[in-house]
């Protein structure tokens, strides 16, 4: 199939998961600007104004993983609701695509949080652009990671409901306790190896770094980028050939 | 010309259910293939299976000469599927609804919106262009779905209970939809209704228990009871009365009254006796809910050892 068609392909879940319900519900827009933003604001407040870099580099990470973990509560609800996934499968829309457009779709949601955090991150981190670009790379790989996770994990939930808690405990476990918010350091010493669980540790480690809010070693750097990338590569490997498209 | 052959198809699910087994049929050219069973009969996996949704356990199936089974993905840009309880996605308008679709089918943007105007606009559906599906009645709903196989490109549509749910209207609308669409495509739907797969359909699948018990046409399947005409008592009588020197079938049970299966020159003796003994009655040829019945032999009650003998 033609590049043209693959991409009509990744249109039509960009338009019907977010330009179309946004034009119709203007509501969406704005939930999504809401839960980063609380939390830099309580991260904020309770360090008066100290960690307000840190929390700015935290929000980032969340609006990322957030975008790409709705991907899993939408997919469910257009797939048990509505069937789409079942006429999807039978159409010449590949899941791969499908993810992908999908994918796109949330990171529309994200993209007034992501300009806000941008003015933020301009007035308050100062970063040059080598490290914006180190940044940007970084959160492109969790966001790459989170889709991943989202899109598998809706091809196997039977019922909305499920998903939706699935999503809240996902996003809880993944970007609220690890230490995206605050430094690492924060954490006592042999519970900072649990934090080492999560993919986004790694990524606020490297955020954190490269703007100087963390002091880790260059080994240390190295390593938590082979560690992200074979994560991300990992799930979505699992995502493209384990998820539940066509049923067994 | 398109054709459908499946060889042996059986399904076992992860719960070890056996919904499909040992499913062999083929089918050339247009039209409806009806697919008809009671609920968990197996009709839904079987449509699952032929639109590349599901994979069979083992089998053969070959839609246009490829093997879905290995190949599925050669396949579906000539099939498209409305599932059983798909809805139209409420937050959107019928208008974005089928330009999204048909952008999963492939085409550009401007295609689709072409497109989508065009097929509404031949269902009727020109005034609701711009309403939220969630403001549609169900059967406008179903008809948004509908639209979107007509002009998706696909040639064999199949539709896992088109009708259900829908009014007496609506489904009257769909059939007749449905009717002038076989001319053009080769549409495989399931269906309990069984009206409505006498009415529509080319050939018929009969599954029970994920066995087919029978593939024809309906005239073919008429051939295989031996009886054509059916008898209808629905009100309860103290006594059948005997009916000598013909040959007929009671069910006790359908419908809360009897039916007589009987022959077309039997029948006038047997309705002769039904008058005489103030039995009120209704009279038909036999019908697909007949030879479903007669076929799957669900309904016979308590007389069915007696209602077997052919005379007495």
């Amino acid at each position: 199939m033609n590049t043209k068609k693959k991409l009509n392909q990744i249109f039509a879940s960009i338009l019907l998961n977010s330009i179309y319900a946004m034009k119709n519900y203007p509501i969406m827009f704005i939930n999504t600007l809401l839960s980063p933003l609380s939390m830099l604001v309580i991260i904020v407040i309770v360090s008066r104004g100290a960690l307000i870099g840190v929390g700015i580099e935290g929000a980032f990470i969340m609006t990322m993983l957030s975008g790409g973990l709705s991907l899993q509560g939408d997919l469910s609800h257009l797939k048990n609701d509505f069937k789409l996934q079942d006429i999807v499968v039978s159409s010449p829309t590949t899941s791969f695509i499908y993810m992908i457009g999908m994918g796109l779709s949330e990171l529309i949601y994200i993209i007034p949080t992501l300009i806000v955090l941008l003015i933020l991150a301009i007035l308050f981190i100062h970063a040059t652009i080598v490290q914006a670009l180190i940044m940007l790379i970084a959160l492109i790989i969790i966001f790459l990671f989170s889709i991943s996770l989202g899109f598998f994990l809706s091809t196997f939930t039977s019922d909305v409901m499920q998903s939706w808690g699935m999503t809240n405990v996902i996003s809880t476990l993944l970007s609220t306790i690890p230490p995206v918010y605050y430094l690492i350091t924060y954490i006592p010493m042999p519970f900072q190896y649990i934090a080492y669980i999560s993919p986004t540790t790694y990524a606020a480690e490297i955020l954190q770094s490269i703007t100087g809010y963390l002091q880790i070693t260059p080994l240390n750097f190295y390593v938590d980028w082979l560690v992200l990338i074979i994560l991300t590569v990992i799930m979505l490997v699992l995502s493209i050939r384990k998820s539940r498209w066509r049923e067994n | 010309m398109h054709s459908v052959y499946c060889k042996n198809i059986s399904k076992i699910y992860h719960n070890k259910k056996k919904a499909l087994n040992n499913v062999s049929f083929s089918f050339k050219g247009k039209g409806i293939l009806s697919i008809i069973g009671k609920n968990g009969a197996g009709k839904t996996t079987l449509i699952r299976i032929l639109a590349t949704e599901l994979v069979p356990t083992s089998g053969t199936v070959i839609i246009d000469d490829i093997n879905i089974v290995k190949n599925p993905e050669e396949i579906r840009k000539n099939i498209a599927i409305i599932p059983q309880e798909a809805r139209a996605v409420q937050w959107l308008t019928p208008k974005q609804t089928l330009i999204s679709y048909l952008m999963y089918r492939g085409f550009s943007y401007s295609e689709s919106k072409k497109l989508a105007i065009e097929s509404l606009k031949k269902l009727s559906l020109t005034k609701n262009l711009n309403t939220l599906n969630r403001l549609l009645s169900g059967g406008t709903k179903r008809k948004v779905l509908v639209s979107y196989v007509l002009f998706s490109g696909a040639k064999i549509i199949f539709l896992d209970e088109p009708t259900t749910g829908l009014d007496p209207i609506s489904r009257s609308e769909l059939w007749n939809l449905l009717k002038k669409l076989k001319d053009d495509y080769l549409i495989v739907l399931t269906t309990h209704y069984l009206e409505e797969a006498e009415r529509l359909s080319d050939k018929i699948i009969l599954i029970d228990d994920g066995k087919l018990v029978a593939y024809d046409s309906m005239d073919g399947l008429r051939k295989k009871i031996k009886y054509n005409y059916s008898i209808l008592i629905s009100n309860n009588i103290q006594k059948m009365p005997k009916f000598i020197n013909v040959k007929y079938k009671i069910i006790k049970g359908l419908n809360s009254g009897y039916q007589i299966l009987t022959n077309e020159k039997d029948s006038e003796k047997i309705t002769n006796i039904l008058i005489k003994n103030n039995i009120k009655f209704s009279i038909n040829p036999v019908s697909l809910e007949d030879i479903f019945y007669y076929l799957v032999k669900k309904t016979i009650s308590e007389d069915s050892d007696n209602s077997d003998n052919d005379e007495y």
